[in-house]
């Protein structure tokens, strides 16, 4: 087990990048705990894999070093990493037993038989493999397979952290759970560390502690779910987890408030000034969850058009339309609204600022 | 459920029936029918059961040919399959380089296989052949005409050159095959090379090994071009194989039956050896495991 350090790490495939958008993975400086359960969630091509191949070894970083515990491994090797990997696709042996397969990293390693043994046996049981141990691994269906590369990650005992490339994506539904299970299971009693590649919010935020929400190359937050729930530090990470994602209002600052539709939302003059120091595009974030409807103006509220209620049986989704832009509002199962006019209250503690995509704090 | 009773599928499958009766069981029973008749002339014909067969089998220019046959298939498969392999996993994985290595080396499979003999008759002279001559002025005494031993080795260099590249061919697509998880699997589980080739990418070239070694089991066992252009299966008959054996037999000395007989022979023969070669390959690192 290790603490991993990331220090200025940036990964282009090019091979002089000039502009932000040749890297694959933009500098960045990042420490995962010894031991800690961490999800790497983002859209497909947002660099999470290489990040993850830069951890494991399989790609050398353009930029940048990372350490295992204080210790420079940039240069080394996947194998003197002490690093294991289940990929998206099982990865096994076909010709060997599914023993064997377990058994292939130690032997490589040149472990004695009788270590090799007793700790396949070890591994086998805590993955419920036991029983096809004389089996060929080929035979086997997606999910056993799927352990099986787990099993030759967890089979070594020297393991930094085991990392996962969305290896759920081949398994069936009614299986992905009770893998998740186990692999909860497998972290809470030997607290490994984990790093866990997903695009599905769901999986990431149900599997980790800790997700690391990726963009375009870059760590836009990194917190327990429900910081990137309540607590959005960018516009991408409002509108990605969620469901549906945050509401986004172009707004101006006014003075110390900002203005809307001629309604002013108060704000602190530091507030007021750090949002204009950071300059970019001003816009208002509210979760549908927060967001609140009303059928007769308020103070504060501001006036929208109710364009569709749809009942979701256990919540409404409330579809408005404010100056030109959609919002949406999650609302409990037995409040009423009436189509056409109506106002709409963000209420200042769930309401973000965001500047240039950044949250202003 | 209730089998639906339609008599106009018939007609669906009628077109193949035909074209498979034409291009395959018609010629076929012609054949059988010379291996069961002498035929003394165009109206005269008489019924001699398995005669012809019992002739051929105890034909010990045959029995020669035959286990020349099989050593010369035997030879060429222990050389090509091994060696398609190697240069498969040496060639360039991608790119300009990978394109042109597999142009360059599909070049002697688009050469006609005539060609391919009387190229090799000319290389091997040792008068103005380069190999020949090459051979010869370091001191080894060639010569494909007149000593079997070199007729034997310029057969098979010639055959392993004509035919290793389609090997090459079938395991290098064979080989892009292998997502790169399992590369990168083996190299986080400390694979060495070897164990890469053995428990990776072997197993994985299964399938087109399975087609090589059919391919070219079938295609060595059949060989007939080349060497008659070559050698014409001299010095004496040291190069003569099965399909000049029977040319010799059916259109030299017009013994149509005993060549109809030993046809069929021949054709179960490759029939045989290929469901061995793909029942035994299709069972490899199958089944339960010991």
């Amino acid at each position: 087990m290790a603490r991993i350090e990331l220090k200025g790490l940036a990964h282009s495939y090019k091979a002089i990048p000039s502009a932000p958008t040749d890297y694959a993975l933009r500098p960045m400086d990042m420490t995962w705990e010894d031991g800690g359960a961490y999800a790497l969630l983002g859209p497909s091509g947002c660099g999470k894999t290489t990040l993850l191949n830069i951890i494991s070894g399989l790609i050398h970083p353009s930029q940048g070093r990372v350490l295992f515990d204080g210790k420079d491994v940039t240069d080394l090797a996947p194998q003197q990493r002490n690093i294991a990997q289940v990929f998206q696709f099982p990865v096994i042996y076909d010709t060997m037993t599914v023993f064997d397969n377990l058994a292939f990293p130690l032997r490589n390693r040149k472990l004695g038989e009788a270590e090799v043994r007793s700790r396949v046996h070890e591994v086998a049981e805590m993955l419920e493999l036991g029983a096809d141990l004389k089996h060929r691994a080929s035979g086997l269906g997606a999910d056993a397979k799927q352990k099986i590369s787990l099993g030759r990650g967890l089979v070594r005992k020297d393991v930094a952290a085991i990392l996962f490339d969305e290896p759920l994506t081949v398994i069936d539904p009614h299986v992905k759970w009770i893998l998740r299970r186990k692999l909860k299971q497998i972290h809470q009693q030997f607290r490994l560390s984990l790093i866990y590649v997903t695009h599905d919010q769901v999986e990431a935020l149900t599997f980790a502690d800790q997700v690391v929400v990726m963009y375009e190359g870059q760590v836009v937050q990194l917190g327990t779910p429900q910081e990137l729930f309540e607590a959005p530090a960018h516009t991408f990470v409002g509108y990605f987890i969620g469901s549906p994602g945050m509401n986004l209002l172009p707004c101006r600052l006014d003075g110390d408030a900002i203005a809307i539709d001629g309604v002013r939302l108060p704000l602190t003059a530091e507030k007021a000034q750090r949002a204009r120091a950071a300059g970019g595009e001003l816009q208002l974030g509210i979760r549908p969850e927060f967001l609140r409807c009303l059928a007769a103006p308020q103070p504060g509220a501001i006036a929208a058009d109710i364009e569709a209620v749809e009942d979701l049986g256990n919540y409404k989704i409330v579809t408005a339309r404010l100056s030109g832009q959609v919002m949406k509002a999650k609302l409990p199962e037995d409040e009423t609204v009436a189509l056409g006019q109506g106002w709409l209250l963000l209420p200042p503690a769930r309401t973000r600022l965001y500047a240039g995509g950044r949250a202003i704090d | 459920m209730q089998k639906t009773v339609n008599n106009k599928a018939w007609l669906l499958v009628i077109p193949v029936f035909i074209c498979v009766a034409f291009s395959a069981l018609i010629p076929l029973m012609t054949v059988v029918n010379y291996s069961v008749q002498d035929i003394l002339g165009p109206d005269q014909r008489v019924f001699v059961g398995t005669e012809w067969f019992l002739q051929v089998l105890q034909d010990d220019d045959l029995h020669a040919a035959l286990i020349r046959q099989i050593e010369f298939s035997a030879i060429v498969l222990l050389i090509e399959i091994p060696l398609g392999i190697a240069l498969a996993l040496t060639l360039p994985t991608g790119g300009w380089r990978a394109s042109l290595c597999l142009v360059l080396l599909a070049l002697p499979l688009l050469i006609p296989w005539n060609v391919v003999g009387t190229i090799w008759q000319i290389f091997g002279r040792g008068d103005i052949g380069l190999a020949g001559y090459l051979v010869n002025a370091l001191g080894l005494n060639y010569n494909y005409t007149a000593s079997p031993i070199d007729a034997w080795i310029t057969v098979v260099v010639m055959d392993i050159w004509h035919w290793t590249p389609l090997v090459v061919l079938l395991c290098f697509a064979g080989l892009r095959a292998i997502p790169d998880a399992y590369y990168q699997a083996a190299r986080i589980d400390g694979a060495s090379p070897w164990a890469v080739f053995r428990y990776i990418q072997l197993p994985k070239l299964r399938g087109v090994l399975l087609i090589a070694i059919l391919l070219r089991f079938m295609g060595s066992f059949m060989i007939y071009t080349e060497p008659f252009v070559l050698t014409g299966g001299g010095p004496g008959n040291s190069t003569t194989f099965l399909s000049q054996y029977l040319t010799t037999l059916a259109v030299g000395q017009f013994d149509v039956g005993p060549a109809a007989a030993f046809s069929i022979i021949y054709f179960l023969i490759i029939l045989l050896l290929s469901f061995i070669f793909y029942t035994v390959i299709q069972n490899l690192g199958k089944g339960p495991a010991s």
